[in-house]
């Protein structure tokens, strides 16, 4: 195996979980048009989530999955009443603002619980190993532990009726409403399932590195140029736009020096926000 | 005429009030504590001129300080240049960079607009931490013997603070004589209704260009000369993100449009969180209160303070802007 | 509000041991509590905390007559070098410190440091091994650390003596601390005839090496040498052994000095650190406790053996204590003119501070040793000394695992 395999292959693995964190942005962006600035805080509480709840029952973190993903969904329906309903329709201002002031507020009382000191969730699996090369199980299950969400998400999308009923309101919110689709609830259940997904993106996250309240921030940065690269709304294209943008990682980083990577996915990103304001995928919508 | 303005000498009062009360009792402590307020109101003034008054939301505004201060401190360090000098050089290079910067970016609206000004502080960061003349992540530092041709340390110290508060003044009046202006009425009708300006004849590019343009100037002069007084700098220091977004909360606390909402919004904000982080049961907290304040502005005042002060008393839209 | 309640506490403070016919003498530092250097900078603070409880309960600082309380006045720079610029200047002009010590780490010391030279006050550097600190025409600062260039030209020393033919990779933080170590270890490896076949930097709080660890392999390295601080250090030699890296000899900074790298178990093992003081190092003592004597006093107060962030921390206190009663007085000038003078050997080796302007304050006197973590026949984890061959206390094991 060659070194630029294995590196597009950490890439990769790497990317999947980049995918699943925008995923959630992208969602919430495309339903109700609002850019939710807590994503990165909501991404490190899903990492503490799971140090919590492995310190406590020592069980399986991929099990643990499950619940952590559930009170991400009550906990992203919460948020929205507490912010975001009131501003949902207003300028887009006010939405990055009230989403921006929770993001502060869950930021300083993570710091204040558990200070800015590193954090690890220390379960291991085993990796597999080509030659010189070994890719982590961690890696790996967190991987597969996205793909496994983003094909649940689009399954609920498309074939159950509150999936339908999300993807009525994002495309024309007024008209849902006229065929007598509740737009609040789905708009807060929307939200829910964004939280959910950063939440899970950050559990997968605990398993790898160690981290604090502030990881997060990173994952936020890299979710924005995952959806901008995406288009809105097209969570699966999320997914595939975060693999695309961890394999680019990786094929770029035997060549250079590991410090120049952010440069060019930021510079990366203002291109194409300027060349492709709607996103590189996104079809041509009314 | 500026002059006539009731805000022109509410400035100069500020501006007065802070050199005369650190200086009375030659407090160096108090001079610490309203240098940081000082600084705040230089880059939420500017802030707002984007903000308040084009309606274009900057995230990434703490990347004119941060570049200023290195491009100051590159010419002081590595080419021995005088304060003075550097400071007014790093201003304009700034200030070119941000016209550069802008022609990519001012295009965008909204949100996108928001978003590329954070890849725009991101990307800048990652650029400084890579080049050798600037340090890469460790920074630079200043030789203690810099401060010499001022009168030496203690001294440099005090005139770095005059110097600052100058550039506060500058700040203020700048907000004023724009909104004061046809330029700043095209500026008001770009926040109303881009589309609406256009048709009218307003050539938004330009208006747009200059004012994200002027927008870095003084904070890049503000930011070379801090840097100066703390003798060092490096990435971490100078593109903080969190100050950047703090800026915003000061501006809207403040009343976003107004030139002493932005002062007070600073002001207010700046002490609340010196007070928080020196407590020690309370300095974790500073982060939640600030983002209840947002939020609690937000929702129920996005006039901030001086809107609710307008709300209740109308004739104080005549003096206080 | 809480600025008056401070000085009104400290005012108190003075007045009743001033009643008791004893004077204060308030030293100023920060401690990261929180933060990605809490590990490090604790160790570090407990050495102050010792050195102040033992020599407070001797009866204090005795010079020119007086005997001195020690009154340590901290907080918490949160790893953060902003922080610790507003808290120095806090401590100078509100709490008015006599002393400062340093904060932990080169980087926010080289900070600390253009604070207390503004202001004129002697500050004492623990914790700090950069040199740059002190060739830019300081007049009050104190290295206690042997200066960075030091450690790892002993790692490649003792490579030689077992395989002069390794290949060997640099993998470092990009902050001020490991590129003064990194920057002279290089060109020394190579002048020694290794081939260094990779070098790269990563940017502070990088969590994932995965990257830079397949860039290892690629290289075909045997050695590798870097890290930076406890964190990352921990992190890179954990994420090394989850990807089965063939290395014979790993020699990290800082980090596997700590009790806690015990932590890492398996990871952990054969690691090799350049270390300030261990415990099995003995000296000839002409000030201050006997080593043995620090340890378990150490020990016995805060339940793991001191690392050399402890040793260092309460040497800093010995050697300021020291030049006080030298000097007679707690006056600026004076003890600066005492610390000058200074060349003594204690628990931590002999002292010495160079007095040229244009490297004032940089430690000339304290050599480093080579410790690296083995198993004992229980199959425990221990920390022995095995470089310089005269010091050693157990065989260098090369491969290491």
């Amino acid at each position: 195996m060659s070194g630029i395999l294995a590196s597009m292959i950490d890439g990769l693995l790497v990317g999947a979980v980049y995918g699943l964190a925008a995923m959630g942005l992208s969602l919430i962006w495309g339903v109700m048009d609002v850019i939710n600035l807590t994503h990165g805080a909501m991404i490190a509480l899903g990492m503490f989530g799971m140090y919590l709840l492995f310190s406590l029952t020592a069980l399986n973190p991929y099990l643990l999955l499950l619940p952590l993903i559930a009170i991400g969904l009550v906990l992203g329906i919460f948020v929205y009443w507490l912010s975001v309903h009131w501003v949902v329709g207003r300028s887009q201002l006010m939405s990055l603002l009230s989403t921006f002031s929770v993001n502060m507020m869950v930021i300083g009382i993570g710091t204040a619980l558990w200070s800015t000191s590193p954090y690890n969730v220390n379960f291991s699996l085993k990796g597999i190993t080509f030659g010189d090369y070994t890719f982590t199980g961690n890696h790996i299950a967190a991987a597969s532990s996205a793909l496994v969400m983003a094909l649940a998400l689009e399954l609920f999308l498309y074939r159950t009726r509150p999936g339908k009923a999300i993807r009525a309101v994002s495309d024309n919110r007024e008209a849902a409403e006229l065929m007598g689709i509740s737009s609040t609830v789905v708009l807060a259940i929307a939200f829910g399932i964004g939280i959910a997904l950063a939440i899970g993106s950050g559990a997968l996250v605990s398993t790898l590195f160690p981290f604090t309240i502030l990881s997060g921030a990173g994952y936020q940065l890299k979710s924005f140029v995952v959806t901008v690269l995406a288009g809105l709304g097209k969570p699966l294209g999320a997914l595939g736009a975060g693999v695309a943008l961890g394999l680019l990682e990786g094929a770029v980083t035997p060549f250079i020096a590991v410090s120049w990577i952010p440069l060019i996915e930021f510079g990366l990103f203002v291109v194409v926000l300027i060349l492709f304001p709607r996103g590189i995928f996104a079809r041509a919508t009314t | 005429m500026i002059l006539l303005r009731p805000m022109f000498w509410i400035t100069l009062l500020l501006a007065a009030l802070f050199i005369y009360l650190p200086l009375r009792n030659n407090d160096a402590a108090m001079r610490e504590d309203l240098i940081l307020v000082a600084v705040a109101i230089i880059l939420v003034s500017n802030l707002n001129l984007m903000i308040g008054y084009t309606g274009y939301v900057n995230f990434g505004h703490i990347v004119f300080y941060g570049l200023g201060g290195y491009v100051g401190m590159y010419l002081v360090t590595a080419r021995g240049w005088h304060l003075p000098t550097a400071a007014l050089t790093a201003g304009i290079v700034v200030s070119l960079c941000a016209l550069l910067f802008g022609l990519g970016i001012l295009r965008l609206r909204g949100a996108y607009f928001a978003l590329a000004t954070i890849g725009v502080l991101v990307a800048v960061n990652a650029f400084v931490r890579n080049v050798d003349a600037f340090g890469r992540s460790t920074g630079m530092y200043l030789s203690f013997e810099s401060y010499q041709p001022l009168g030496g340390a203690m001294r440099a110290l005090w005139i770095t603070y005059y110097l600052i508060i100058g550039v506060m003044v500058l700040s203020m009046l700048l907000s004023l004589l724009i909104k004061r202006s046809k330029f700043g009425l095209g500026l008001f009708a770009i926040r109303e209704d881009e589309d609406a300006a256009i048709v009218l004849g307003i050539n938004t590019t330009t208006y747009k260009a200059i004012i994200y343009s002027l927008s870095a100037f003084l904070p890049a002069v503000a930011g070379a000369l801090v840097f100066f007084k703390n003798g060092m700098i490096d990435p971490d220091i100078a593109f903080e993100y969190m100050l950047s977004l703090e800026g915003i909360v000061m501006l809207m606390l403040g009343g976003q449009g107004t030139v002493l909402g932005a002062a007070l919004g600073a002001a207010l904000y700046e002490r609340l969180r010196s007070y928080l982080l020196t407590s020690p049961k309370l300095s974790n907290f500073h982060l939640v209160i600030a983002g209840g304040l947002l939020l609690v502005v937000v929702l129920f005042a996005s006039g901030g303070l001086i809107g609710w002060l307008y709300k209740f008393v109308p004739r104080s839209q005549k003096v206080i802007e | 509000m809480l600025r008056v309640r401070i000085s009104l506490l400290s005012v108190l403070f003075s007045l009743a041991t001033s009643m008791l016919g004893q004077q204060t003498i308030s030293i100023g530092f920060t401690v990261s509590k929180t933060g990605a250097l809490n590990v490090d900078s604790l160790e570090q603070y407990r050495g102050f905390e010792l050195w102040r409880d033992q020599t407070n309960a001797a009866g204090g600082i005795k010079a020119g007559g007086k005997s001195y309380n020690i009154q340590l006045v901290s907080y918490d720079d949160e790893s953060n070098t902003k922080r610790v610029q507003q808290l120095y200047t806090r401590m100078i002009l509100q709490d008015k410190a006599d002393f400062l010590f340093s904060p932990y780490s080169s980087s926010l010391t080289a900070t600390a440091a253009v604070v207390t030279e503004q202001y004129g006050k002697v500050m004492l550097t623990t914790g700090a091994a950069e040199e740059k600190t002190y060739k830019l025409g300081n007049h009050y600062l104190y290295q206690m650390f042997a200066p960075a260039s030091q450690y790892l030209t002993a790692a490649v020393d003792a490579l030689k003596t077992k395989d002069p033919k390794a290949a060997v990779a640099f993998v470092y933080e990009d902050a001020s601390f490991s590129n003064a170590v990194v920057t002279p270890a290089k060109p020394y490896a190579q002048q020694q005839g290794f081939n260094v076949v990779f070098s790269e930097a990563y940017a502070p709080n990088t969590t994932d090496f995965s990257a830079i660890i397949d860039k290892v392999i690629a290289s075909k390295a045997t050695v590798l040498l870097g890290g930076g601080h406890y964190a990352d250090g921990s992190t890179l030699a954990r994420q090394l052994e989850g990807h089965k890296v063939p290395l014979k000899m790993v020699t990290l900074l800082v980090a596997p000095d700590s009790p806690q790298w015990t932590e890492l178990g398996d990871a952990g093992v054969g690691v090799i650190v350049p270390s300030q003081w261990e415990p099995q190092t003995s000296f000839v003592v002409q000030y201050g406790p006997q080593g043995a004597d620090f340890a378990r006093a150490y020990s016995a107060r805060y339940g793991t053996p001191p690392s050399y962030e402890s040793a260092g921390g309460y040497a800093c206190g010995l050697i300021l204590q020291r030049a006080i009663e030298q000097a007679g007085d707690i006056d600026t000038a004076k003890v600066s003119a005492a610390l000058n003078a200074t060349d003594i050997t204690t628990f931590y080796g002999k002292t010495k501070f160079a007095t040229d302007p244009g490297s004032h304050g940089l430690q000339i006197g304290h050599a480093m040793v080579l410790a690296q973590w083995q198993k004992d026949k229980a199959g425990k984890l221990t920390k022995e000394v095995v470089w310089p061959l005269g010091a050693k206390s157990a065989n260098l094991k090369y491969p290491m695992r």
